[in-house]
């Protein structure tokens, strides 16, 4: 023991001053940008960079393999008197309006339904939003074929019932066509407009239903005054969001339809992708896309407004 | 009515039903004694299996489809179209041996799975600076990252498919790679910001004081307490890769590059009338690893969609 006590200890450490690397280390806004930097370089390469890309080709003539040249507004001009450019925004217009009611409408309806108590609840909720989890073209495929005009499943039954002589022509007819996407639309999108709203719907203190019940009120009275009110936060963002990936929507038209018959269910994105790819007018097609962009800003104000709304309902600092 | 009192969003109640509501404390079924059973029987159970079989029928079809032999398929008369007593695995056979099926599947998995890898790297570094570095500008960071989680794919396919041909990254799985992250970056950086902000960060303090770098509180600390997080985004990130559609449309040309979405839309539609059988059959095997992936892992994946509007 003795001679352990007698070593001598090994000289501490002395403490440096510290170095300016040392205070670069501890600085937030340095570290901060270099914690930055991965998600900055995709986000600027591959989204800032073409998007304002995107807007300046819309003022071009590029084809696919020619650089192009400036030529003001001449895309938008063209477009300003293309009859089929109009009808896309006429068939988006009707085909997000329709289909964002309409899913809001079941959405809420199916959350309150499985908001109940019954046996099987969570195997339920859980099948319910399978729809949304397949790749929308596999299931847009499937409904291409449920919709088939010879073999469709839904004209054998109607025929079977004796409602109908005659196959009915569902995706070549133009109006059955434009039924047929905002169904595919719907039965795609309920599962999330549901499942979010289930979510907000659980948050609701079942002792409000309690009170209201004593109080004598109906079931409706109930959804009027209880759930809505204290759903509104949430469903201002779900239906925002709704609406932006069906005013964008794509891949179900292109799998069912692409755009015909008679360009009658050709949405902005079908008819830019059909012109800028498959046309080489990219020029064009880019104005198309850009003609998007003030519809998306509209989406994105109310979802903002949504969103501060929901903010100082629940108190500023909620973090 | 703004005061009322709300509860948190209980995520894993959303699909397990055994929220933790006073309910559950006396009677588990809540005020429903007060309906009849008939009542129930006509407001809930019927309405809701109506639903329940919309939402589900054309699955079933896809694999009925799959399953069924051709003449079956086409003569809707002689046999009942809602079942087959012979089932054949002509059309799995011949999606699986004599066409470029596991391909596709191979390279949606390993886009998928690059994509994914890279997007959660480079949001969880990011979600960590916005939320506990907090150096200058970092809400407004975070408020762009939200914006940018609005911008569509679909006004960004034509310039990024020049910008890609630029790179000379056309028709290679790097285009997607690379590409996706847009995507995904913005959603997950949300998603775990939301995360990050529920550990209290008085564990941060005491390694800070211990002498850990930032850089060991991330990987230490912060981390393992964020794996539900970090589960569910990547889950989330998975499927999204799995269901991207226009870019792969656009990036990709050559026949065995291409993933499932596209190249069962562009291949596999052809004249021929039997084409039904071995379409459904690809339709149900592209959806098929997203449904098992979900199986496993449904709480993480409600907790991650409702988590991006939750915030």
């Amino acid at each position: 023991m003795a001679e352990i006590a007698l070593t001598p200890r090994p000289p501490k450490t002395e403490i440096r001053e510290a170095s300016a690397w040392d205070q670069l280390k501890h600085n937030r806004n340095w570290l901060g940008f270099w914690f930055m930097v991965p998600a900055l370089v995709f986000l600027v390469f591959f989204l800032a960079y073409p998007l304002g890309l995107g807007i300046w080709l819309s003022f071009t003539d590029t084809r696919i393999g020619r650089v192009g040249q400036y030529v003001g507004t001449e895309n938008y001009e063209w477009l300003w008197d293309d009859a089929i450019f109009w009808l896309s925004v006429f068939n988006t217009l009707l085909y997000t309006f329709v289909a964002s009611a309409i899913k809001f409408g079941i959405g809420l309806y199916l959350a309150l339904l499985l908001n109940e108590n019954m046996p099987f609840k969570a195997m339920l909720r859980a099948l319910v939003l399978i729809p949304f989890i397949v790749p929308t073209v596999l299931s847009a495929l499937a409904f291409w074929w449920i919709f088939d005009s010879q073999f469709s499943i839904i004209s054998w039954s109607l025929k079977q019932m004796g409602l109908i002589t005659q196959n009915i022509n569902f995706l070549g007819d133009t109006t059955w066509a434009r039924i047929c996407v905002i169904f595919a639309n719907i039965w795609r999108g309920v599962p999330f407009v549901a499942i979010t709203l289930l979510a907000g719907l659980q948050t609701v203190q079942p002792s409000l239903y309690e009170a209201a019940t004593l109080d004598g009120a109906t079931r409706w009275q109930m959804f009027r005054h209880i759930t809505y009110p204290l759903l509104t936060p949430i469903i201002a963002v779900v239906m925002t969001f709704s609406v932006l990936f069906t005013f964008t929507d794509f891949q179900l038209i292109w799998a069912m339809t692409r755009g015909g018959p008679v360009n009658s269910t050709h949405l902005m994105a079908t008819l830019s992708y059909q012109r800028a790819i498959i046309g080489g007018q990219l020029g064009e097609g880019a104005a198309i896309s850009s003609a998007m962009i003030p519809f998306l800003l509209a989406a994105i104000m109310v979802s903002w407004f949504g969103l501060q709304r929901r903010k100082w309902q629940q108190g500023e600092n909620n973090d | 009515m703004t005061d009322l009192p709300t509860r948190s969003l209980d995520l894993k109640a959303v699909l397990s039903g055994s929220s933790p509501t006073a309910a559950k404390d006396d009677h588990s079924e809540g005020m429903s004694y007060l309906q009849s059973v008939p009542r129930r029987l006509v407001t809930l159970y019927l309405p809701l299996s109506i639903i329940v079989i919309i939402l589900l029928f054309p699955f079933y079809w896809m694999g009925l489809t799959a399953i069924k032999p051709d003449e079956q398929l086409l003569d809707l008369d002689k046999y009942n179209p809602f079942w087959t007593w012979n089932p054949t695995f002509k059309h799995i056979y011949k999606l699986l041996f004599e066409s470029y099926y596991p391909y596709w599947l191979w390279n949606t998995m390993y886009v998928a799975v690059c994509a994914t890898i890279l997007s959660i790297i480079a949001s969880v570094l990011a979600a960590y600076a916005i939320v506990r570095l907090r150096y200058k500008g970092a809400n407004l960071v975070g408020g762009l990252i939200f914006l940018a989680y609005l911008v569509p794919p679909s006004i960004l396919f034509i310039p990024l498919a020049t910008v890609v041909f630029q790179y000379g990254l056309f028709d290679s799985p790097m285009a997607l790679i690379l590409t996706y992250p847009t995507i995904l970056i913005p959603f997950s950086t949300w998603l775990l910001m939301g995360y990050f902000k529920t550990i209290p960060f008085e564990l941060e303090e005491c390694a800070l004081i211990d002498g850990a770098s930032r850089w060991q509180i991330l990987i230490k600390i912060v981390l393992p307490l964020a794996i539900p997080g970090l589960i569910s985004a990547f889950i989330f990130c998975f499927t999204l890769c799995w269901n991207e559609f226009i870019y792969a449309l656009t990036f990709l040309q050559s026949t065995h590059n291409k993933t499932v979405p596209v190249a069962i839309v562009n291949e596999f539609v052809d004249g021929d009338i039997y084409r039904w059988g071995s379409l459904m059959a690809g339709a149900l095997a592209g959806s098929l690893p997203l449904v098992i992936l979900y199986a496993f892992f449904v709480e993480h994946y409600v907790s991650a969609m409702t988590g991006a509007v939750k915030e």
